[in-house]
């Protein structure tokens, strides 16, 4: 009897371990053996070797790449935090009806009905050299030549990446506050304290998981991302994605794949940094 | 143990749109008593609780405590307290730093706001539980804090809604002794949201009959349980019979109805045990129940049964008129 509920219950775990092993666990297991092999300038091979580790730790543009990465999720989270939870406080604790709420929220969404792409490329048009931004600032009298640093440069990667995922992190904070039991504030109200004592000793403490829920979104995205990069700065900037894409465009598999490893051990381990602040478990 | 904190309430509105809450509510409690606030769930009694705490806004009328106007103040700056009903105590923060948070607003440093807190957790006798969170507790651990975190603000009323209902009926009883010395101790004014009588009785000094917005009654709990005014009230504190004599409404106590050799007859449909004494329901002639409480005593020497003849009899001068 015991032995039978068993099976019955390993099968019904079955389709999902499959999906799994085939889809995350396998491809993983693939790069980490294809990282060891080794690389002509046409043809790979086989092997167990370490050449490519050796190459990008001896590599000073490898710490170089990290650290424009590490600076751009950093800049991005800052910002998407502040943003994300502005528009998730106002929609939370601010808009009364839940109709509104339901509303204003759909419309957060609204742009994300076009594909990333597009939402990255509209910015061109409006930041470049004869763009909209300028334009309009030097006919108010603002500026007397165009600002060249709006468009193919940090700025503008940071800003795609706060426009591309500030809504990661509005929606796990949103969640939070919603469980927030309002008589938590009024019981804050009543022991005397102000609206941003409010804030800061009952709100945010509260909030905290949906927080970290966002920022392991936006951390992971932003790292693992290549094309905004590419797209926004004109190809003049790099972080991690773009060294792997640049390896795999020159056939270097072995090299992409190390990359790739070095590149998921340290997203593995900047969660798991995140995650000893903070419980999420009661939020899943 | 008059320190003059009276609480006054006058002409209290509260309209939610339309809808009237509290419909121009009067009344008058003294310093130091505990008063009960009882009703059926959406009389207005919690609203009226939560416009003295200043979590509701006052549509009209005014709020006097110690012959100031309060009713437009900040809950924390009216000298109120409150108790909400599932505590609200703060699941980030341990006991005591629940029981000091008015303190730390208040910009009071550590040493200070603990050494404070910890004498009132330790007058709940909460002292060795001091750094648990909210969650390791249990329900009247929790309420003990909720009272100890509003007592630390020196309030000179404090406010309690419906502060029971979330315990087991045996430590509902527990604590409801506890409030009530708490209470004589601390010597200042309770306003208790119930919907229990027995809890109001119990606990009151004053009670508050609310029904539809308006006050039915109000007053000491004896003459509010001996002398219902309305119909209402009378059928709400239970224990009576409402009764048509003489084409008027009248009370009568259940424990006041006897069976006579001769009185109004009525039949008896229903006997229930209740241990010091037995429930018999009766209905008259007219179709009107009346229920007899009988000594245990009295029914184990006369028995009677479902279907009987009897005659119900009271003395002169229990029957009570009542207003319609």
């Amino acid at each position: 009897m015991r032995a039978t509920s068993n099976i019955i219950a390993y099968l019904q775990a079955a389709p999902l371990m499959a999906v799994l092993a085939t889809f995350l666990i396998a491809p993983i297991f693939m790069i980490v053996i294809v990282s060891f092999w080794g690389a002509t300038e046409f043809s790979i091979y086989p092997a167990f070797q370490f050449d490519n580790y050796a190459f990008l730790f001896g590599s000073p543009v490898t710490y170089k790449v990290f650290f424009a990465t590490f600076k751009y999720a950093f800049i991005t989270w800052v910002f998407t935090l502040t943003i994300g939870f502005t528009v998730a406080y106002f929609l939370a604790f601010h808009v009364r009806t839940q109709t509104m709420q339901t509303a204003l929220f759909l419309l957060c969404t609204i742009p994300f009905l076009t594909s990333n792409i597009i939402r990255m490329i509209s910015w061109i048009p409006f930041l470049g050299r004869n763009g909209i931004a300028n334009q309009a600032l030097i006919s108010w009298g603002i500026i007397d030549e165009p600002l060249e640093w709006l468009l193919y440069s940090d700025f503008s990667v940071i800003l795609a990446f706060v426009h591309l995922y500030t809504l990661f992190m509005v929606v796990p904070i949103f969640n939070t506050m919603m469980r927030i039991d309002r008589s938590f504030i009024e019981a804050a109200y009543d022991n005397g304290a102000s609206g941003l004592q409010t804030l800061w000793h009952v709100i945010i403490p509260l909030t905290k998981p949906g927080i970290m829920i966002g920022t392991i979104f936006v951390v992971t995205l932003v790292m693992g991302d290549f094309i905004t990069v590419r797209f926004m700065s004109g190809s003049q900037k790099a972080n991690v994605g773009r060294l792997i894409s640049n390896d795999i465009s020159l056939l270097q598999y072995p090299s992409a794949a190390a990359t790739a490893v070095v590149l998921l051990v340290t997203v593995l381990l900047v969660i798991g940094i995140l995650l000893r602040f903070v419980n999420i478990r009661k939020e899943l | 143990m008059t320190n003059g904190c009276d609480l006054e309430l006058i002409n209290l509105t509260k309209k939610y749109g339309d809808a009237l809450a509290v419909d121009r509510i009067n009344a008058h409690f003294k310093a130091g008593q505990y008063v009960c606030l009882l009703g059926p769930s959406g009389c207005g009694k919690s609203s009226t609780l939560r416009m003295i705490a200043g979590h509701e806004d006052v549509t009209d009328g005014s709020i006097v405590l110690d012959g100031f106007d309060v009713s437009y103040l900040p809950p924390a700056k009216r000298g109120t307290a409150m108790m909400f009903q599932n505590y609200a105590l703060f699941p980030h923060l341990s006991v005591r730093d629940n029981a000091a948070f008015s303190l730390r607003m208040k910009g009071q440093d550590k040493a200070t706001r603990y050494a404070v807190a910890d004498e009132l957790l330790e007058m709940v006798d909460m002292s060795a539980l001091a750094d648990r969170l909210p969650s390791q507790l249990s329900g009247g651990q929790q309420q003990r804090v909720a009272l100890a975190r509003a007592l630390v603000t020196k309030p000179k009323v404090l406010l309690l809604d419906e502060p029971l209902s979330a315990l087991d009926p045996f430590l509902r009883v527990r604590m409801r002794t506890e409030l009530k010395k708490l209470q004589r101790e601390l010597g200042i004014t309770f306003i208790h949201v119930t919907h229990g009588q027995d809890e109001a009785l119990a606990l009151g000094d004053e009670l508050v009959v609310m029904n539809n917005a308006v006050i039915e009654q109000s007053g000491p709990a004896r003459d509010v349980w001996s002398t219902p005014k309305t119909e209402f009230v009378a059928r709400f504190m239970g224990g009576h019979n409402v009764i048509t004599f003489e084409g008027e409404k009248a009370a009568l106590r259940a424990d006041d109805v006897r069976f006579g050799a001769e009185g109004l007859p009525a039949t008896i449909t229903s006997i229930e045990y209740q241990g010091a004494h037995f429930a018999l329901n009766t209905r008259t002639q007219a179709g009107e129940d009346i229920l007899a409480l009988m000594p245990d005593e009295v029914f184990f020497d006369t028995p009677k049964k479902p279907g009987d003849a009897v005659s119900l009899t009271w003395d002169e001068g229990r029957l009570h008129r009542l207003q319609t």
